[in-house]
């Protein structure tokens, strides 16, 4: 938002003057990331990890279009092409293993960023927008990964398109012709390969749209803060140039050092050792399992092997998991209470670390084999993860009793550092 | 509006009820493109679907000579995963033993075999789940609780009819339709 104490734009140089009486497109910067754009004083470093999503966007569009300059999709060249791209290609190991890792960064930074607006509640009023548009770009994500993963042609890639069409062939009637639309054939093959290169190329640029939308939307109220009490006043803010493009770009350097690490001395520690195996559609891999970053999903998904009443457990399974996801974009109306910061909700705080556990625990089961006590322990993992959402947070909504919010965020940030409050 | 209306009296019918000819030409113009529109995403939509070499179906032969008892092989029909299976009369009686109608697709092994031929199990090597090819037709490898089919993604347990017994898939491992060309070798497709 453009508080009425926010710097004028007042450009000195000539050809700046001359360009921003026809197109004022420096002036719009300045507004939105310049020193025309005044910013709650006390963000704490979880405020970091939008920038840094934006920043890992950006290094997988620059080395994906890099590695579409070496790469061939056909079945019969895919995989070939990806070795070539390894060890011919100049610094072509670099890239991929950039590319690569640099999806998991991504997904890293987004579930940081994801579980930052869930304790602080940046998705309540007035920022619900934000919130939805969010999870869209979650969605736009998810899909964008999972296309990548199949170009390589490798077994975990083959398979994975398999049973991720697969879930589209769950839903009743249609299901099947959907999944055959989907991959072009009635297994993966050239078809579903060729599609996936293209669909993969084009949804990063639907996700830097999306992206835009989701920076305007949270410009319109401006940026919460730890404390969820609002901007009173030129107090409470400062320009996010130059306070936070520098602790921005601290946080970036961090980033990048931790990126660097995993590219250079453990790139294939987050990936999977089967897709070094050629896809084969004869045999699937006794030890098949998604990338990290789907296992939370994959665990509910596999929850289910018991049939309910008229749903085949498949279908439950597939609309479990769907559900999973789409339920956050209720968690507006979901969670009432009128307080948003975490720090002043003793119950919720304790509810909130307990979601957070569970997640993890799903996500260590979905990277499990699925035999006992795995299975039987997400089946327990994904009726919490679902209770949380729809009868923990309503309840502690109606019962909870939060700590006093401090008069403003200059009172905080005075407080916190043992200054009277003036 | 109410005045811009009034002066283009020229245009509306007497028995219309007040629709102009202006309106018609409004929801046909507005008709045309719409339809113009599907027409248009129609082949979008549609070049996704299988092409014509895809579409190109192919029967597949399968010699069953070689098969001992208790052996599966894997060959492929249609681009997909087949199995054969030479069952023992150990796997048959098991497969009898068990009381179809309390399964989860009630089906029998006579149901799912050729008459006299009870000892060939040929299914689709697809996991009714979500597609992947079920462990237990290779040499020593899980067959699963039930003697059959094991699927490693979600964990589906088949039974030596290949029959679902256990875990997320809602149906038997499918029977493609094939004939026995001689005693040892069948047609499928």
């Amino acid at each position: 938002m453009s508080f009425p104490w926010a710097n004028e734009y007042t450009p000195k140089a000539p050809l700046m003057q001359w360009i921003d009486a026809r197109l004022p497109l420096p002036r719009f910067v300045y507004n939105a990331v310049g020193a025309g754009y005044p910013v709650p004083r006390n963000l704490n470093f979880f405020w970091n990890f939008g920038v840094l999503s934006g920043l890992a966007l950006m290094i997988q569009i620059v080395t994906g279009i890099v590695m579409a300059m070496h790469y061939g999709a056909n079945e019969l060249v895919a995989f070939g092409t990806v070795e070539h791209v390894m060890r011919d290609v100049n610094g072509g190991w670099l890239m991929r293993y950039a590319h690569a890792n640099g999806a998991s960064f991504f997904f890293i930074v987004v579930y940081l960023h994801i579980f930052r607006g869930l304790y602080y509640s940046s998705y309540k009023a007035p920022r619900e927008m934000v919130w939805l548009l969010g999870l869209v770009i979650f969605l736009l994500m998810m899909a964008t990964a999972f296309m990548g993963y199949v170009l390589p042609w490798g077994q975990m890639s083959y398979w994975g398109a398999k049973v991720i069409t697969g879930l589209f062939g769950a839903i009743p009637v249609v299901g099947e012709p959907i999944q055959t639309w989907l991959l072009g054939g009635f297994a993966p093959g050239n078809a579903a390969l060729n599609r996936f290169f293209s669909l993969h190329y084009l949804l990063p640029f639907v996700i830097a749209g999306v992206i835009i939308l989701h920076i305007w939307a949270l410009h319109i109220p401006g940026s919460s803060n730890p404390t969820g009490v609002e901007v009173k006043g030129p107090q409470d803010t400062v320009p996010f140039h130059p306070y936070y493009t520098a602790k921005d770009g601290f946080g970036a350097g961090i980033f990048f050092i931790l990126l660097a690490i995993a590219v250079y001395f453990g790139p294939n520690f987050l990936g999977h050792p089967d897709n070094y195996i050629e896809a084969n559609p004869l045999s699937t891999p006794a030890h098949i399992v998604p990338e990290w970053y789907f296992w939370p999903f994959y665990a509910i998904l596999r929850a289910f092997t018991f049939d309910f009443f008229f749903i085949p457990a498949k279908l439950l399974g597939v609309l479990a998991m769907f559900a999973s996801i789409l339920l956050l974009f209720f968690l507006p109306w979901l969670d009432n209470s009128p307080v948003r910061s975490g720090n002043y909700r003793p119950m919720f705080k304790k509810f909130f670390w307990i979601l957070i556990a569970d997640v993890l625990v799903l996500g260590y089961c979905g990277g499990a084999p699925a035999e006992e006590p795995f299975v039987m322990i997400s089946q327990v993992a994904s009726a919490y993860y679902f209770a949380h959402f729809l009868i923990i947070l309503p309840l502690i909504a109606a019962f909870e009793k939060p700590l006093p919010l401090p008069g403003s965020i200059t009172e905080a940030v005075l407080a916190k550092h043992g200054q009277a409050a003036e | 509006m109410a005045t811009l209306e009034n002066t283009a009296d020229e245009g509306v019918s007497a028995e219309g009820g007040g629709v102009r000819r202006r309106d018609f030409i409004n929801i046909a113009a507005v008709s045309f493109a719409g339809v113009g529109g599907v027409v248009a995403v129609l082949p979008l939509v549609n070049q996704m679907n299988p092409s014509a070499d895809v579409l190109a179906m192919a029967s597949s032969e399968v010699d069953l000579s070689g098969i001992k008892p208790g052996q599966a092989i894997k060959t492929t029909f249609r681009s997909q995963p087949l199995f054969v299976r030479h069952l023992t009369p150990e796997e048959i009686a098991k497969a009898d033993a068990t009381d179809a109608a309390t399964l989860r697709d009630p089906q029998t092994l006579a149901d799912r075999v050729v008459d006299g031929k009870t000892q060939w199990l040929v299914t689709m090597g697809v996991c009714t789940h979500l597609g992947c090819v079920p462990l237990g037709a290779g040499e020593g490898e899980n067959k699963g609780e039930f003697g059959g089919y094991f699927c490693p993604c979600h964990g589906s347990h088949y039974d030596t009819a290949g029959r679902i017994r256990k875990g997320p898939a809602p149906k038997n491992l499918e029977v493609p339709p094939y004939t026995f060309t001689s005693d040892t070798a069948i047609l499928v497709g």
